[in-house]
């Protein structure tokens, strides 16, 4: 069917299958490589974007399905050449190493922060249960979301 | 810069959707491929038909084994020679990159299907038809010697006896001991789980005869020797293997698969690029695994608690076939680590290694030294509580208190001090209120426990002259070139390669702290064959201590020929000028010209008319050095770990409630980047104790095959770790670092292990799930009324 929604603010309109998940329409046909695949599961939310501002696992969407939102990649962050407040926070608390899981992380962490405004370490841990990362051990992804409290 | 938490210049890429992995690489023309992998642990192949397939639509090729060896591509290989206590060398079956004859584990290569687009060779490999007779597996570790030999040839599926130590010393020592302890310990299989799952793209270039493999590789250098020299797939300067981004190895990614091979021949012989992408499930069954040992160990104690021997008796599982690093692992990497950080003077090791239908385990963070860790760090404790001793006691007395310290079994380690970090351990996790926390516990109706972990690791693997005669088939050096451009900025190349560990950041801090150039104007290049020089790659906690070596040489020359240059126009001697913070001075003197201008000059050679060449007669021009650095001994990272859980009786479910570390890596050069290495590695540790497990049942099939099975370690499983270091540098690099990247995953899984025994009070083996530990506590309450 033809499919017409926005992307990091940009309209897009492609004929696609129904059968064709959000994370594929995104990786492959709109070649935004940053929503990464990890599982196939649907349990490492390495692929996690925002739609119409919830984060939401892509591989467990169609694209079909996502018709007539705005969807947010991990590309569409960085505002006039400046990092969201997020991504900054991540580098400047040592939130990645690989990389892998970085982009689901950082998208689960907005939604996170945009929900709870003043989370404990707990409620942050709670939060991002549903993002696999091997590297980090967590620690600094914790951190990196309690140095964004307020900055959301 | 050295010692400076300096933020990652990596980072930025990767926060905003940019890294380049493997899967984000899209060629022209490229076509896709799924592997047909077996789905029974042991059978025999009868026949493949592959004629509806190959009609189906949008198929190009389908190709088997036959092809592969009809185009005479060679099989796999085990890259470390073992020989077994009768003198004979280790046994290894033909691993050809395709199966012909035989399958060996569920997972295992049959075929590969090629086609126009993903979905179409999804839909043909449905249709490709493999008759098999499947035969009895051999799926269990323990089992594997009497069962059926599953390689022709290969008599109780050994592939080796191997032992190392002196055996009639240590029975000595056991039969002059007070009291001996001994302990049955299983060391759990995990697989290792990096985030981006494997991936590889064939490309060839029939004008230039070059084939490029695009690769989820940790050492693009070694995979190309390897499958040059061996696999005969293409020589190797017209093969080039790029590792762009790689999503975390963690000791998967070292080795090339056969995918990697399969892959590379299919693009060359199609003369098309070739593409295929692991799936989760794919990478768990056909990932190589890590450790699964299962041990019986004693030690030998007089009655004032000093540890006189030590005897280790190990069932080391290698999975269907011998992968690359698969026989060094429970062998060179495990044995001499036995000893832990102790004075023991007399100890022996036996290892068997046996062929099971499971996939093929290999290195995996920590490799064999978390086996021997969590085996001496089991049996000290079981031995301080039969002796009635402090547990943390018990070990200080043991201690290795004198450097250098040569051990009975191999190493010769150079510095340390054992007691500073234990102690200092012990006064951050607050050992002395230990007691009263139990009681807080008590009182909530749960149980506490404390358990300490110390280790040594022999890391910056490796000296060369050590290794091969131990049986390796290369000399394990790293090699670096600096390239000053004349613009003043610098290009540092580097063989190992780097998959989160920061090198880009932490090999730029050595190299400006050398050269007084800014970390901006640095670029680390690693990661294609075709740029920078052969190195050894990334595994071993090697990358600091032996490719950060290599740099600093590098720039030791460099700085030598800036010396000479700086003479020259300064027209001092040589020997007189001074390099500091980035400039030649001569001292005394306000005579001075900076790095970036000898840079310059040195692409400035010759006379211009009044102006003299800068360079001094007969010396090159050009600013580049090149610097191999091959290690004189390894390095020896050391520490203690101390861990405390909460463990709920009525759901045995376990709670890490505190986990204090306190580590001796030599000089730090990036001090955030260290902790983040730290941090993973206890998720990883902490994830074998008490959540992750590779389960096989007897017929050979992977029940634990997705994340719906395999538990992996989750934000909420942590607390916080506290962390904290000691510092006596390496002796053995010009650095003084010793590596860090392994030591979480090494120290954690018996400190936890031995808290959780210490709360319930008896065994229980890893993971030490809620239903373990649940089943634990009753089978010992059953077992008490019994008794009354
Ligand atoms: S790819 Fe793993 S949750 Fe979507
Ligand atoms: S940074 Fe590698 S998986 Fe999270």
């Amino acid at each position: 069917m033809k499919l017409s929604l926005k992307v990091n603010g940009k309209k897009i309109e492609k004929e696609v299958d129904d059968n064709t998940l959000l994370v594929s329409f995104i990786r492959e046909n709109l070649n935004l490589t940053g929503t990464h695949v990890g599982c196939d599961t649907s349990q490492c939310g390495s692929c996690v974007v925002h739609v119409n501002g919830k984060s939401v696992k892509s591989c467990a969407m169609f694209a079909v399905d996502a018709n007539g939102s705005e969807v947010t990649t991990i590309e569409g962050l960085e505002k006039d050449g400046k990092l969201h407040p997020v991504q900054e926070s991540f580098k400047k608390h040592h939130g990645l190493q690989c990389g892998y899981c970085t982009p689901g992380m950082v998208m689960s962490s907005i939604d996170l922060l945009k929900s709870h405004k003043n989370p404990t370490e707990e409620e942050i841990r709670k939060g991002l249960e549903g993002n696999i990362c091997r590297c980090t051990g967590y620690q600094n992804i914790v951190a990196s979301v309690k140095g964004a409290i307020g900055k959301v | 810069m050295i010692g400076s938490k300096v933020e990652r210049k990596e980072d930025k890429k990767f926060l905003t959707g940019k890294g380049r992995y493997t899967a984000d690489i899209t060629l022209h023309n490229q076509s896709y491929a799924v592997f047909i992998r077996s789905p029974h642990a042991r059978a025999k192949i009868k026949g493949i038909d592959t004629a509806k397939a190959k009609k189906a639509s949008g198929v190009i090729d389908v190709l088997t084994g036959k092809d592969l060896a009809d185009d005479k591509i060679g099989g796999l290989i085990a890259g470390w020679k073992i020989v077994s206590k009768d003198g004979t060398d280790m046994k290894c079956p033909a691993h050809p990159a395709l199966a012909t004859d035989t399958v060996n584990y569920v997972g295992d290569h049959v075929a590969l299907v090629i086609a126009e687009s993903l979905q179409e060779a999804k839909d043909a490999a449905d249709l490709v038809n493999v008759d098999y007779k499947v035969l009895k597996a051999v799926a269990n570790t323990g089992d594997a010697m009497n069962a059926e030999a599953i390689h022709e040839g290969i008599d109780k599926n050994l592939c080796f006896d191997w032992e190392l130590g002196d055996k009639a010393k240590v029975d000595e020592a056991f039969s002059s001991a007070d009291k001996v302890v001994e302990m049955d310990i299983v060391n759990n299989r995990l697989v290792p789980n990096a985030m981006e799952p494997r991936a590889s793209i064939g490309d060839y270039n029939s004008s230039s005869d070059e084939l490029t493999l695009y690769t989820t590789s940790q050492n693009p250098h070694l995979s190309r020797l390897v499958m040059s020299a061996f696999n005969a797939l293409h020589p190797e300067h017209k093969f080039r293997i790029v590792a762009p981004d790689v999503g975390g190895g963690f000791g998967s990614k070292i080795y090339p698969y056969s995918e990697d091979v399969v892959i590379a021949w299919a693009a060359k012989r199609l003369q098309r690029p070739v593409k295929w992408v692991c799936e989760r499930t794919e990478s768990f069954l056909s990932d190589c695994h890590g450790r699964d040992h299962i041990t019986k160990a004693a030690v030998a104690v007089k009655s004032d608690g000093t540890v006189t021997g030590l005897k280790v008796d190990t069932i080391a599982n290698l999975g269907g076939y011998a992968s690359l690093f698969a026989t060094v692992t429970p062998t060179y990497l495990y044995g001499p680590l036995v000893l832990g950080l102790y004075n023991i003077p007399a100890a022996y090791c036996n290892v068997k290694a046996v062929y099971t239908n499971t996939a093929p385990v290999d290195a995996y963070r920590g490799a064999g030294r978390p086996e021997a860790t969590y085996l001496i760090e089991r049996i000290m404790d079981k031995a301080a509580k039969e002796m009635g001793m402090d547990r943390a006691e018990f070990r200080k007395k043991n201690f290795i208190k004198q450097f250098p310290h040569q051990q009975c079994l191999v190493h010769n380690i150079d510095s340390g001090d054992y007691d500073a970090h234990f102690d200092k351990a012990l006064n951050l996790a607050d050992y002395a209120g230990f007691e009263k926390r139990k009681a807080e516990s008590a009182a909530k109706g749960k149980l506490r426990g404390i358990g300490f972990s110390t280790y040594i690791e022999a890391c910056g693997i490796a000296p060369s002259a050590a290794v091969m005669s131990l049986g390796a088939g290369v000399g394990l050096w790293e090699s670096a070139e600096i390239r000053f451009n004349p613009t003043g900025n610098i290009s540092v190349f580097t063989g190992t390669h780097s998959h989160g560990q920061g090198h880009d950041t932490t090999f730029a801090q050595i190299v400006s702290d050398k050269l007084g150039v800014p970390v901006e104007n640095i670029e680390i290049v690693h990661g294609d064959t075709d740029k920078g020089p052969f190195g050894m790659g990334t595994y071993g906690s090697r990358s600091l201590a032996v490719g950060g070596s290599a740099i600093s040489k590098a720039c030791d020359k460099i700085v030598e020929k800036g010396k000479a240059v700086a003479a020259n126009m300064l027209e001092a001697k040589p020997e007189d000028i001074e390099f500091k913070d980035g400039e030649f001075i001569v001292p005394n003197t306000n005579k001075k010209k900076t790095m970036g201008e000898i840079a310059f000059a040195c692409y400035l050679p010759g006379t211009y008319g009044e102006i003299k060449s800068p360079l001094p007669e007969g010396m090159e021009p050009g600013l580049k050095e090149t610097a191999f650095y091959d290690p004189v001994n390894f390095s020896f990272p050391a520490g203690s770990h101390i861990c405390e859980v909460e463990i709920d009786p009525t759901t045995g479910e376990t709670k890490v409630d505190t986990y204090t570390c306190v580590d001796d890596f030599g000089n730090l050069i990036n001090p955030m980047i260290v902790e983040g290495q730290i941090h993973g590695g206890l998720a990883q540790g902490i994830g074998q104790a008490l959540y992750e497990n590779a389960y096989y049942d007897e017929t050979g099939q992977l029940v634990t095959a997705s994340y719906m099975d395999y538990c992996m370690p989750r934000a909420d499983n942590f607390p916080e770790f506290r962390i904290d270091y000691t510092c006596t540098p390496a002796t053995s690099n010009p650095l003084g670092v010793k590596g860090c990247g392994e030591a979480g995953a090494i120290a954690s899984p018996p400190a936890v292990m031995n808290a959780v025994v210490d709360a319930i009070g008896t065994e229980v083996t890893m993971p030490a799930t809620a239903e373990k530990v649940w089943r634990a506590l009753k089978d010992k309450k059953s077992a008490q009324k019994k008794a009354a």
